[in-house]
């Protein structure tokens, strides 16, 4: 795979999946002194900040929908601080699907973190202590990563903690903008609403699978399976929740199998 | 409505999201080599949203999810708009904004005539 064009920060709320693939590459380590400040890292996290409030505002939106009170939105927002899996466990949790569910739904969501976390630990000062590591790791979300990853040298626990605040401030702000505005408008607009989180996940979606033929290949087959469990009588008895991760597993680990993604030799 | 049910899965969440994110950083100092569980881990998410996205934006604006024939056009128009405008990659807030307000017609259009 060729190595894609840095995620620019201003374009990140549409860049979310392109960073799955720049988790794959860790810089060499060095073992200089970070010198970005914690005033840096604000600034830096400014142009998320900006991309984080619509969608939190959708997000807030989609809560308040399913008939939960704003409060719950932004609990969501303030505890879980990311995308994909808070629009998925909300879906869940309106739907009254099981605890398990939720579980292995968000978790299956979520695994890319753990790769996304283990390239930021080579990225980040030796001397940062366990607590500032555990702190900080709370605000690594896609976007988060992937503007760390773009710094020069190894990055310190100022500048994290900036690069993390200006975006989760916006995301908590945008959360509840979204649920406490929605009360307000009628029937017919708040129904059509309801397509706005589909749209945006086409949008975060179908840049990449332009791009390259295996992400493409990799969501249609998804998305048939995903098909055939909605529109087959016996198979469609099965939740949500579970038709999702057997979409996600069956068709990563054929594209896995078929188009592994080779190691970038450049960084 | 349940709150012991919604707190406990909001719980559930956070930590499924928060831990995920934290262990690797605080344990490993090593990164993964196996090429096929780095390939698995990087397709995740498209296959993921893509499941998520389809069928369901269809029936996405009927209101109690299931069909209703001019609820479906207008998740139809809706679709196709946000498609046509990622290809064209455009923004995140204006595709979605876009099919919604396309969705919105339609519907009020069909009311109309039907």
């Amino acid at each position: 795979m060729d190595r894609k064009e840095k995620t620019h920060p201003a374009e990140s709320d549409s860049a979310e999946l392109d960073s799955a693939e720049e988790n794959l590459t860790a810089k060499a380590p060095e073992e200089e002194r970070s010198h970005l400040t914690f005033r840096r890292g604000l600034r830096d996290g400014l142009p998320i900040c900006l991309g984080y409030l619509s969608v939190a505002f959708t997000f807030g939106m989609a809560v308040v929908e399913g008939g939960l009170p704003p409060w719950v939105a932004v609990l969501i927002s303030m505890t879980c601080f990311t995308g994909t899996g808070q629009f998925a466990g909300i879906a869940l949790i309106v739907s009254g699907g099981t605890y398990i569910e939720m579980l292995v739904t968000t978790f299956i969501i979520n695994i890319r973190y753990m790769l996304m976390s283990l390239s930021l630990s080579q990225k980040i000062e030796k001397r940062m202590n366990g607590i500032e590591r555990a702190l900080l790791s709370f605000g690594n979300t896609d976007e988060v990563f992937a503007v760390a990853m773009q710094q020069e040298g190894k990055v310190g626990a100022r500048y994290l903690s900036g690069l993390i605040l200006t975006p989760y401030l916006g995301w908590t702000l945008g959360t509840l903008l979204g649920a406490t505005v929605t009360g307000f408008l009628p029937f017919a607009i708040r129904s059509a609403l309801g397509i706005a989180i589909y749209g945006m996940f086409i949008s975060i979606i179908i840049p990449p699978a332009r791009k390259m033929k295996s992400v493409a290949i990799v969501i249609l087959i998804s998305v048939a399976i995903s098909c055939l469990f909605y529109w087959t009588p016996v198979l469609n008895q099965l939740s949500d929740g579970w038709v999702i991760i057997i979409c996600a597993v069956a068709a990563s680990a054929f594209a896995a199998w078929k188009f592994p993604i080779k190691e970038d030799k450049q960084s | 409505m349940n709150y012991t049910y919604v707190l406990l899965s909001i719980l559930i969440m956070a930590l499924v999201t928060y831990l995920p994110r934290m262990l690797p950083l605080v344990l490993f100092r090593k990164t993964i080599e196996n090429q096929f569980i780095k390939s698995f881990l990087a397709y995740v998410p498209y296959a993921v949203l893509g499941a998520m996205t389809f069928p369901g934006i269809l029936f996405s604006t009927s209101p109690d999810g299931g069909f209703s024939l001019i609820y479906f056009l207008g998740g139809l128009a809706g679709m196709l708009v946000a498609m046509v405008l990622a290809y064209f990659n455009r923004g995140l807030l204006l595709v979605a904004v876009s099919s919604v307000v396309v969705a919105f017609i339609m519907q009020e259009l069909l009311g109309f005539i039907m």
